[in-house]
């Protein structure tokens, strides 16, 4: 283990809320009854069904699926029979269709069983695998960035002659506040996500793997580390942990990348323009699932956490259960919950209703009570610049909020609106509660406006 | 499970903030960072610090509540930041100003100041100097080098004998005008620094502006950038400005004496007048010194900071304008 730990400029330290779910086994959801299995789970086309009502469908069989390349088909996660299709709001706010499915509960594998297909076992890459099966495989298998942002995994580790890449950087920081997902998974199954990440890197070329964990997490940098010397690697790839200073937004692609190899990905531009790929752990660990086991990406875990819920769990999960489900297996919401969140504390989506499946991107549901939340008035902005001292994108967050506010997109795109990441650093730091990233949100739309016209 | 009775609140993200940090704060660390410096000002000039500071705090914040009621918005004296005004304008002042100047110019501060511009945080120039710069053209004798001299003669109750000796000798920045170099020893003194000299209110004494100064660079209230480059453009120039023999004491008799640490600890530091960031505030600091020095040295005034202040103030957007940062990775669009 290397001593030297790396971290970016700026940025903040949010309480870290870990200790609800850190030490709680992965535990595994009774399987559903009922699956909803939303058509568009990722950043790209939306996906159109497949299936029609009162179809049969088979475990693993694509549901819906789009023939643009930036998508990701949808799979059945267990074998049933396709409902009435129903429209769900999904954590970022849309309406979108749903194919409902009616769980063959006779006939499906148990939970645990489903577990050990997914992340259990050994694993291990054949001496004379095929790395040009791996590309074929992530795109049929549906596979997307599962740390949130849910980018179709394919269009990463698509070949680019032009712009090399030659370090993959397996983003195991989880710096969000409270979840404990990618930590579980992490300290219980280290293996596939080794694995998984060496199947990136040969299959882009790369020759170097950083698994990045921050310090605060010491028993997963021990557990890595460990399945790193214990794992065939016939590729050559070298493989190792890097530990990251614990900072928010340290797992924002852009940040650790600058931490972890010290480059800046160019803004506008692509973390493949300075040869760099960053996967989530959760996805590196699909990806070995799918490329050697078969599986397509249906399951996941999800962290059930926060003051607000009774017994915080991390859950192995179908995806398409509704988060009720999830959060009635956790003993049901306490009585002083006031936000349920999809995703952590900083930059997850606020919801009112709990008729939300589970998606591909779902890492977490954090459930706050009003003791968590600080709902403070907002006064007026004294220009102190503390929210300029935490930016890491090193933007002036006050004046693109104020701008925003008084619809000035002249000034929105001189001071760069664009390259804001909504990270939050400046709203939580801001000693006046100036809802500045929703503001600025707003900002980048009327930027976009300006564009379209 | 039904959600009929649950009472969720949806708003946008981040869901957490830090608590520990609010605009009152950032006022009342600015209060603890001059009770040094008030404590200060009670101990050389008793009754007349005393009275001073508390018209001007009277006076400021009846004119915060007048003028916020007049515009028809509930006044904040909560925040806090009319007694920053208050506290500032009062130490800038000479002990002997008559009460009608301390609550002019506190109307002055904070109703031409503050108010007209739309309140906290939107006014371009710090209010109290603008206070005191109205207080200083309007009442121009009650202001000048004369108001800090007691006369030998007079006797007043609540000084005694040494403190009272030490109002009788001229201004440090009256004495570095006249540019007589006999007078160094004195003015790079112990007394300078201890608090044992003549001169507004809060500039009795180096070390309590620099405890204070210090107190807030630690809360990080004020960011070390103005201050740090204030004080070092102010010797800069100082000596620039006096090529000879004696470049350096005149560089540090300036920084040491007037006001320059009370203005680069607590007035130039001022985050709603100074540029956002800090490269920005490295410039205005910079600026800062050299209009203080070129005044001082020029200028038919002993000292140059308010009008310094002032001048940086109205340069602040183009400052902003010219310091936009790049973000990280920026690459200029190809035209």
């Amino acid at each position: 283990m290397s001593t030297q730990t790396y971290t970016f400029p700026r940025g903040i330290h949010p309480p870290e809320g870990k200790s609800f779910a850190e030490n709680n086994a992965i535990e595994i959801l009774p399987t559903p009854k009922k699956l909803f299995l939303a058509v568009q789970q990722h950043i790209g086309a939306p996906c159109a069904p497949v299936v029609k009502l009162k179809d049969e469908v088979g475990p693993d069989a694509v549901v819906a699926s789009a023939d643009a390349f930036v998508s990701a088909p949808i799979h059945a996660p267990y074998a049933g029979t396709v409902g009435r299709p129903a429209k769900k709001t999904l954590p970022n706010g849309r309406r979108v269709a749903t194919v409902a499915l009616d769980v063959d509960l006779d006939h499906a594998p148990s939970g645990a069983d489903m577990l050990n297909i997914v992340y259990g076992g050994d694993w291990e890459i054949p001496a004379d695998f095929d790395v040009n099966s791996i590309f074929p495989a992530v795109k049929s298998g549906g596979l997307v960035g599962m740390g949130g942002a849910a980018f179709p995994t394919h269009v990463k580790i698509a070949k680019n002659e032009k712009k090399p890449i030659d370090t993959i950087l397996i983003n195991g920081c989880e710096c969000e506040p409270y979840l404990t997902a990618d930590y579980r998974l992490m300290v219980e199954y280290p293996q596939p996500i080794v694995v998984g990440a060496i199947l990136t890197a040969a299959a882009v070329g790369a020759k170097t793997v950083y698994i990045c964990i921050e310090d605060n997490k010491p028993a997963a940098i021990q557990v890595v580390s460990k399945a790193i010397e214990k794992t065939s690697n016939p590729f050559g790839v070298d493989v190792s942990v890097r530990v990251m200073k614990t900072k928010y937004p340290q797992g924002g692609e852009k940040q650790l990348i600058r931490a972890a190899l010290g480059r800046k990905v160019p803004f506008p531009g692509l973390p493949m323009d300075v040869g760099a790929l960053v996967e989530n752990v959760s996805t590196a660990a699909a990806v070995a699932g799918r490329v050697l086991r078969g599986k397509a990406l249906t399951h996941r875990i999800v962290s059930v956490t926060g003051g607000g819920v009774v017994n915080p769990k991390n859950l192995f999960v179908p995806i398409g259960t509704p988060i009720s489900e999830l959060i009635e297996f956790c003993g049901g919401l306490k009585s002083d919950a006031n936000r349920i969140l999809m995703g952590g504390p900083m930059m997850g989506f606020a919801v009112g209703t709990m008729d939300i499946p589970v998606t591909k991107g779902t890492s977490g549901i954090t459930i706050l009570t009003n003791s968590e939340v600080k709902k403070s008035v907002e006064t007026n902005c004294v220009r102190c610049g503390r929210c300029v001292g935490v930016c890491p994108m090193n933007l002036i967050p006050t004046k693109l909020a104020l701008a925003s506010r008084f619809q000035n997109t002249d000034v929105l795109q001189a001071y760069h609106v664009a390259a804001c990441i909504e990270c939050g650093s400046c709203a939580f730091t801001c000693p006046a509660s100036l809802p500045l990233v929703q503001l600025i949100r707003t900002g980048k739309i009327q930027v976009q406006k300006l564009s379209k016209k | 499970m039904s959600n009929t009775q649950l009472d969720l609140y949806v708003t946008s993200s981040p869901h957490l903030s830090n608590s520990k940090l609010s605009t009152r704060w950032i006022m009342l660390d600015v209060i603890i960072g001059l009770v040094p410096v008030i404590g200060m000002s009670f101990y050389v000039f008793r009754w007349y610090a005393v009275w001073q500071i508390g018209l001007c705090l009277i006076s400021c914040l009846s004119a915060e509540a007048v003028f916020e009621s007049m515009r028809g918005r509930r006044p904040h004296l909560e925040d806090c930041s009319a007694i920053v005004t208050a506290l500032i304008l009062a130490l800038s002042l000479p002990w002997s100003a008559p009460w009608y100047v301390s609550v002019v110019g506190s109307i002055v501060a904070i109703g031409l100041g503050k108010t007209v511009f739309g309140g906290l945080g939107c006014n371009i120039f710090n209010p109290a100097m603008v206070g005191r710069a109205f207080a200083m053209l309007g009442f121009s004798s009650q202001m000048a080098a004369g108001a800090y001299l007691l006369p030998a003669d007079a006797t007043i109750g609540g000084l005694d004998k040494g403190l009272a000796e030490i109002l009788t000798q001229a201004t440090p920045m009256t004495l570095l005008k006249s540019g007589n170099t006999d007078y160094f020893t004195q003015l790079i003194s112990q007394t300078a620094l201890i608090g044992q000299q003549n001169g507004s209110l809060g500039e009795a004494s180096i070390i309590a502006l620099l405890i204070g100064g210090i107190y807030l660079l630690v809360r990080k209230t004020v960011t070390w950038d103005v201050p740090v480059s204030a004080l070092i453009s102010t010797f800069v120039f100082a000596a620039l400005f006096n090529m000879g023999p004696h470049a350096f004491q005149f560089g540090m008799a300036h920084v040491i004496n007037g006001a320059i640490f009370l203005a680069a600890f607590f007035i130039a530091s001022d985050p709603v007048t100074n540029p956002i960031t800090t490269k920005g505030r490295i410039i205005f600091g910079v600026g800062f010194g050299f209009f203080t020095v070129l005044l001082r040295c020029f200028s038919s005034y002993p000292e140059g900071v308010m009008f310094s202040i002032l001048l940086m103030n109205a340069l602040v957007p183009m400052i902003n304008r010219m310091t936009i940062p790049k973000p990280v990775g920026f690459v200029k669009p190809a035209k």
